[in-house]
């Protein structure tokens, strides 16, 4: 075998590894891209009841109510509406009121979400970034480089 | 006035690099021996001066001197000794410190031990190497000092991330920059071999024990991250997917390739200009996986208190080497002359396929990694991609690469015989098959595709086994003679055997822990028991208790198996006291067949707690196989012919050396 013909062979290889890699990619991203709205992108845009998405925001102080079981409610803010959210199993241990919490799972129809997961970052002085930016393209005012959610003025 | 000196230390090595950054360069260029000769005690005063800013630091930290900023920022002095020392790290600015640390003592190891090295090569590489330093000794003096004082100090500081008070986290992030950083060497030579034009098959040689010291650090770096993370999170999950971690995925992959083709470079002086490009895209990942953390860019449980002004720094040092790295490489890599053929077939043939799906996997990686941010700046659009997309992406390419792996030690160079590696391979062959049909009878839940990545996962161990057999000649010759030869076998050989046999041994754990994991979330109150994968646990209540600057409740749970006692676990939820932050410290036992784990949730307002329990099927053997993985790496590194300044031995035939 000629050296031109490996290289064939090596580039083809790659070419064809490349192409079911990119086609893999492409089916994937449509079904596990999640994205991700704030409270007031919920009051807005009506999001499609059933879709899942990430819902990120502040928990609303007074707002946690524990119900059977390992069941919970809370309400999501970014200090201009609030969105419902219940959620059943073992919250992070830095879920608090006040505290930034990204939870992922579908609306009700009834504009009620439907948590699987809730995220709170395990840094008390650390805000996911995706909640500090949509909270200051809404105009919130955050304290101390947007890392602190006892900061935020409410 | 310690810290003053520290931080006057690292203007000093700052001086030093931009001097060993231009004189050996200077001196190669014009070929004067004398600035060559400049290169290697600058690269041992660099690092000691950098290595008196580090120890100055631990010292403001171990001593708790608040009236440094961060120090305040990050210590406390009710912290437990370790924790003051791994301090220094476990924070922006004093990890930079420790990252340049490393970077200099890699380059002075090539001053040290690089005397039998060509003298413009030895000058190239500790210029580019310096260069590197230069960068990040500029990026910590300018945007991130660590030696910035407090005026009035305070009284205390405002102490460590709780989560981060952990041994296994102590030493996860030396590791993993001993990792990033190690791949520099990689890529100084392939900067260093481009501006000299040429390359042969010492410097593959000299490349590929720096290059395997750096994987190993990161294999261990990325293991030990992903088992504090199952352990300490509470969640019983060893990898996310997330960004950061990925960040130290890739540059693993590449690095893997990496080593692969340079033992292609070496034996049989062919993909050199693949090799070289590898080289430098490695180090890149590296710095983009540094820019990744650092900048903030991510959503990320990793992410280090942002700052824009050092995203923009990290991604100027990033762009600079990367693009001018490849710059150089498109300009010189056809100067490079090309080397030996090889047909498909063969052990290169082999390693390109290696190198082809690890590259792309690669790819795959990059791209779930970066889509969000792409789709952010264009489209204004968050979203997130999680682990169904790396499921279905980086594991399909897994699947051929593990299943070629076997062949791969097998085959001979230039040409080989397929069907008789086939027929070494009939035994594993038949044993995965015997795996595959028991985990099928044996497990009546789980998925459908679990039996298949046992049987894979036994392939690859069994095929590890069976190519040393085959070396051995164990059972067609006595056994004696098998064991005489066994006890000859070099070295990296048997590195070789281990650290594949720890791939396989890896994927059984993952299959076993992701298949069939079990999973309860209840209320419990003191008395009543819960079943999970056939242990009982009991739970006896729960306690409040103090530690050294935690309190915590404790919660006690009597495990019985078939009514015989097994164990007690006492998972506990701890409050720390500076910073005032909640963590769950999980109960694990530890059995033969996996991990039962157990974690304490909310008391409820009857009194009742939220308990969650998981059985962990086979777990262990993830780390287990990194630690293998470690060791065959280790092993191969102390063979004879990797060590460093050993002479090379000469007129040995490529055919006679069937070694890796």
């Amino acid at each position: 075998m000629t050296r031109k013909q490996r290289r064939g062979l090596v580039i083809g290889l790659g070419v064809g590894l490349l192409s079911v890699a990119a086609i893999l990619m492409m089916f994937a991203f449509r079904q596990s891209v999640v994205f991700f709205h704030t409270p007031t992108d919920v009051a807005e845009h009506k999001i499609a009841p059933g879709m899942r998405f990430r819902l990120g925001g502040l928990v609303k102080a007074g707002s946690v109510v524990r119900g059977q079981g390992t069941k919970v409610q809370f309400s999501v803010t970014d200090t201009l509406q609030a969105v419902p959210v219940s959620y059943e199993g073992i919250l992070p241990d830095l879920f608090r009121e006040g505290q930034g919490v990204v939870t992922e799972g579908t609306l009700g129809p009834d504009g009620h979400f439907v948590a699987d997961t809730v995220l709170a970052k395990h840094d008390e002085t650390y805000m996911p970034p995706e909640v500090a930016k949509a909270l200051q393209e809404k105009g919130v005012k955050l304290g101390e480089g947007a890392t602190h959610p006892e900061a935020v003025t409410q | 006035m310690i810290i003053e000196f520290g931080h006057f230390a690292l203007i000093l090595a700052l001086l030093v690099a931009v001097a060993q950054m231009i004189v050996p360069a200077w001196g190669a260029h014009m070929r004067d021996e004398r600035l060559m000769a400049f290169g290697a005690p600058a690269a041992v005063a660099q690092v000691a001066l950098v290595l008196i800013a580090f120890l100055s630091l631990m010292y403001a930290y171990v001593t708790s001197d608040f009236s440094v900023a961060n120090v305040a920022a990050n210590s406390h002095s009710s912290k437990p000794l370790i924790y003051r020392i791994s301090g220094v790290w476990g924070n922006h600015e004093g990890s930079m410190v420790l990252w340049v640390l490393i970077l200099a003592i890699f380059g002075a190891a090539v001053a040290l031990f690089g005397r039998n090295l060509p003298a413009s090569l030895k000058a190239n590489v500790l210029s580019v190497q310096s260069s590197i330093a230069v960068a990040f000794l500029l990026f910590i003096l300018l945007t991130s000092n660590p030696f910035e004082r407090l005026d009035p100090a305070p009284f205390d500081g405002r102490g460590l991330n709780p989560i981060l008070q952990d041994p296994a986290l102590a030493f996860h992030p030396p590791f993993l920059y001993m990792g990033y950083v190690g791949f520099s060497l990689a890529f100084s030579f392939a900067i260093a071999a481009l501006i000299e034009g040429r390359t042969d098959a010492a410097w593959a040689r000299w490349v590929r024990p720096w290059t395997l010291l750096a994987w190993m650090c990161l294999t261990i770096g990325i293991a030990m991250g992903s088992w504090w993370a199952y352990y300490e999170l509470g969640w019983g999950g060893w990898w996310f997917w997330d960004p950061v971690e990925n960040a130290s995925f890739m540059p693993w992959l590449a690095g893997t390739a990496l080593l692969h083709s340079a033992l292609v470079m070496e034996k049989r002086e062919a993909l050199k200009v693949w090799t070289i490009l590898l080289a430098i895209l490695t180090f890149s990942l590296s710095l983009m996986g540094t820019f990744l953390v650092r900048s903030g860019v991510l959503s990320s449980v990793h992410a280090f208190a942002v700052d824009p002004e050092r995203g923009v720094f990290v991604l100027a040092i990033m762009v600079l080497f990367t693009g001018g790295g490849l710059a150089l490489f498109a300009l010189r890599a056809r100067d490079l002359a090309q080397g030996g053929v090889f047909s498909p077939i063969s052990r290169e043939g082999s390693l390109v396929l290696n190198n082809v799906l690890l590259t792309i996997a690669c790819v795959t990686v990059l791209v779930g990694t970066l889509y969000p941010l792409a789709l952010e700046s264009l489209t204004g659009a968050k979203i997130s991609v999680g682990a169904p997309y790396f499921n279905m992406t980086f594991v399909p390419l897994m699947i051929p690469l593990l299943l070629a792996l076997p062949f791969g030690p097998l085959m001979a160079w230039k040409r080989a015989d397929i069907a008789a590696a086939l027929e070494r391979l009939v035994a594993a062959g038949l044993l995965s098959i015997v795996v595959f049909v028991a985990a099928f009878a044996v497990t009546e839940r789980g998925p459908w595709l679990a039996p298949f990545g046992f049987a894979i996962g036994v392939w690859v161990m069994a095929g590890a086994l069976s190519e040393t057999a085959f070396r051995i000649k164990l059972g067609s010759v006595p056994l004696n003679e098998s064991v005489r030869r066994l006890t000859n076998l070099p070295r990296s050989a048997f590195g070789t055997m281990l650290a594949h046999f720890g791939v396989g041994l890896m994927v059984c754990g993952i299959v076993g822990t992701t298949g069939y994991k079990s999973e309860e979330i209840l209320l419990m109150r003191p008395g009543e028991t819960k079943e999970i994968a056939g242990y009982a646990l009991t739970f006896r209540g729960a306690a409040p208790s103090k530690g050294p600057n935690y309190t915590e409740t404790i919660g006690a749970f009597d495990v019985t198996r078939n009514g015989a006692p097994v164990t007690h676990l006492e998972p506990s939820k701890r409050l720390y006291d500076a910073p005032p932050q909640p963590t769950s410290e999980a109960g694990i036992y530890a059995a033969w067949t996996g991990d039962l784990y157990a974690v304490l949730g909310d008391q409820q307002p009857d009194g009742a707690f939220a308990v969650r329990f998981y059985f962990h099927p086979l777990v262990r053997c993830i780390w287990i196989g990194t630690l293998i993985m470690f060791l065959g790496g280790a092993i191969s590194l102390s063979d004879r012919r990797l060590r460093v300044g050993a002479p090379r031995r000469a007129g040995r035939a490529p055919v006679a050396v069937p070694a890796e």
